[in-house]
């Protein structure tokens, strides 16, 4: 009889223990999470804060300390009338450049995957399983590889030195992927699907329209964000295929930190820094949820 | 009027031969079955009449036309699949009008067949649905009206209830029975469950290993199954083998099985030998061939002989009780009336029904 209270008791204190242990991992967990989110937030927030400083106080107090002054002058200067390499127009410019490089880019090569992803999924034929297999390769091929053929054949369309010669080769760079994407996602459509159209009358293009198309939302999200980002973020072939006024927004900042006359103007730098990053950001954010979701679910099957 | 041949069919996966010289075919109005086990190469069979699937050789013909390389929307053909295949973004409606869309059908023409599908299948409130807001059931309802719709030559059908649920497939079974009643078409419905084929069908094509082993009337394949094959495929619990030997009593031919106590039972043949009848047979009996002897029975079934078994196991099921007997060395199971069930580790006289046994030959394995 007696060990009954006794056993209550020894419950009472396992548990008391246990929750206290719990509280223990959780408190460490959040805490190295929020840790390591400093870690990637405090640069960022550093440049934010910098690029609404004045130039003199960053000169005074150093890069990193907290502002004592908010000015958007600077914001206004990267954008119009900062110098860069003997042009004072800003980064307006180049900004145009990028979207007008990367939003073609980022539409052609999402409707090129989509479609071939469609094909290598529900109409293989015989060698697409090998064909797939090649251009899977160009997932792994690093862009450095391909940059004496590039300026061979952009030499020769006539494309150097021009945002289109860049966007034809952010859309065959970027096929593969897209191309892979879509392919994994609409092998998880089900053949009966395609099987009933045909039967039903449907032939390869309204099968396309009518069935796949509106199935495809979430894979297209994710190609879009992946393409988009990856395009207006590439640096290599920017640099190295268009020059001065031609050239895409990521080319242009690493010229405006180079072409600074005596002074480092940090506040303008900053605030291009932001300038360039903002599209891809803002993507993200509308898009992100979908992002996760949709990589996922192209993966699973 | 429409009919299917089929003659000669091949089907080839690079080396691997799935299916091996089909010969089939449906008269006007006939309910075809293809039954067997999975990877017998019904399904492929099936693909092949819808244009879905190469024909490596043979031929197909539909209402006597060659369709062998017609495209599936030319063949005049419907078809309900297993998975349904309803179109996941489009609402019921949308379904069941995707066809004449493709087609081109006038609107008025369209809106008049949609409306005569659905009050015939009593799926008017599920028009403005879409195919994930319906339940099992409504599912096949709609994958049966998008292929209604059409009024084609042939109705074609994959394994249509293996997605549902045991009481609602009963009811699905039944429905399709009235249906292909009142539509009177022409019918290949494919199926691994012996009783949907049963049930549904005029006449059954029992397959294994891509060859047709079987094909005729329900009752035909039942009660005189081809070879070992159909007979144990067919029917459920599956017939009972037992090797036995030829034997002779007065003049009469016999069958010789071992019993429980190591002697011998001699049971009388009661159809006709042909002459090369081997010495080594296998009886066949369907459970529902072995009753409880009594002289009463006797004498109303004169062809019901007696043997003596062993119960080793009783499983009721409440319509009936299955037996497990031991026969000999072998295993039977016996169906038997619930009132009559014999008791686990009894000894029971058995009499088996010998006008309704199958002989095979072990060899070949085909009825005598």
């Amino acid at each position: 009889m007696a060990d009954v209270p006794l056993d209550h008791m020894q419950d009472h204190h396992a548990a008391t223990v246990a929750a206290r242990r719990h509280f223990l991992t959780r408190f460490v967990i959040y805490g190295l999470l929020a840790i390591f989110a400093a870690i990637y937030l405090v640069p960022l927030l550093v440049v934010v804060l910098n690029s609404f400083r004045d130039q003199q106080e960053i000169a005074r107090n150093g890069l990193i300390s907290l502002p004592r002054s908010f000015r958007l002058e600077a914001w206004g200067q990267a954008w119009s009338t900062y110098c860069i390499g003997g042009t004072c127009e800003g980064m307006q410019r180049n900004f145009y450049n990028s979207l007008k490089m990367t939003i073609p880019a980022t539409i052609i090569s999402t409707v090129v995957g989509a479609m071939n992803g469609y094909i290598l999924s529900k109409w293989r034929f015989k060698g697409s399983e090998a064909l797939f297999t090649c251009m899977l390769l160009g997932v792994f091929i690093p862009g450095q590889i391909s940059l004496m053929p590039w300026a061979f054949i952009l030499g020769n369309l006539g494309l150097s030195n021009s945002t289109y010669g860049l966007i034809v080769i952010h859309v065959i760079q970027g096929i593969s992927f897209t191309t892979l994407f879509c392919r994994n996602y609409y092998v998880s459509i089900p053949d009966d699907l395609i099987k009933a159209a045909r039967i039903d009358g449907a032939g390869f293009w309204r099968i396309f329209r009518k069935i796949i198309l509106p199935l495809s939302s979430p894979i297209l999200i994710v190609t879009v964000i992946w393409q988009f980002t990856g395009i207006w973020n590439e640096y290599l072939f920017g640099v190295v295929f268009t020059s001065g006024q031609q050239q895409p927004i990521t080319a242009a900042l690493v010229a405006l930190t180079a072409s600074g006359t005596n002074v480092r103007a940090y506040d303008v730098m900053s605030a291009a820094v932001l300038i360039g990053a903002l599209p891809p950001l803002l993507i993200y954010l509308f898009g992100g949820k979908y992002f996760v979701r949709g990589l996922t679910q192209g993966a699973i099957k | 009027m429409s009919t299917l041949t089929i003659r000669s069919l091949r089907k080839n996966y690079g080396s691997v031969e799935v299916l091996k010289g089909i010969d089939l075919e449906a008269q006007n109005g006939e309910f075809i079955a293809l039954v067997g086990p999975s990877g017998c190469g019904k399904s492929t069979l099936l693909a092949m009449i819808a244009g879905l699937e190469t024909v490596t050789s043979g031929e197909i013909r539909i209402d006597g036309r060659l369709v062998n390389s017609v495209a599936p929307k030319d063949r005049d053909i419907a078809m309900v699949f297993q998975s349904y295949a309803l179109y996941p973004t489009m609402t019921v409606r949308e379904n069941i009008t995707f066809g004449m869309e493709s087609r081109r059908v006038p609107k008025p023409q369209q809106d008049e067949a949609v409306k005569r599908v659905a009050a015939f299948l009593q799926i008017e409130p599920l028009l403005g649905r879409k195919p994930g807001q319906l339940s099992g059931g409504q599912r096949q309802r709609v994958a049966m009206g998008r292929a209604l719709v059409r009024d084609p030559k042939l109705f074609l059908f994959d394994e249509p209830l293996s997605n549902l649920d045991a009481k609602l497939r009963v009811d699905m079974r039944t429905e399709i029975k009235k249906l292909h009643h009142r539509v009177g078409k022409t019918t290949v419905y494919v199926t691994h469950d012996q009783v949907e084929a049963m049930t549904l069908a005029s006449r059954i094509a029992v397959m294994h290993q891509g060859s047709v082993q079987q094909f005729d009337e329900p009752a035909t394949i039942y009660n005189r199954p081809a070879n070992m094959f159909v007979a144990g495929f067919m029917g459920s619990p599956a017939m009972n083998f037992l090797p036995a030997e030829l034997g002779e009593e007065g003049g009469r031919p016999t069958v010789v099985l071992p019993t429980a106590d190591g002697k011998t039972a001699s049971l009388p043949i009661v159809q006709a030998l042909p002459s090369d009848t081997p010495r080594q047979l296998l009886l066949g009996i369907r459970p529902e061939h072995i009753y409880r002897f009594d002289p009463d029975l006797a004498r109303r079934k004169p062809s019901i002989a007696q043997i003596d078994a062993v119960v080793e196991l009783v499983e009721p099921t409440g319509a009936e009780t299955m037996a497990v007997l031991r026969l000999g060395g072998k295993e039977i199971t016996g169906r038997f009336d619930p009132d009559g069930t014999p008791r686990m580790g009894e000894t029971v006289t058995l009499g088996i029904d010998m006008a309704r046994a199958c002989l095979f030959d072990p060899t070949t394995q085909r009825l005598i």
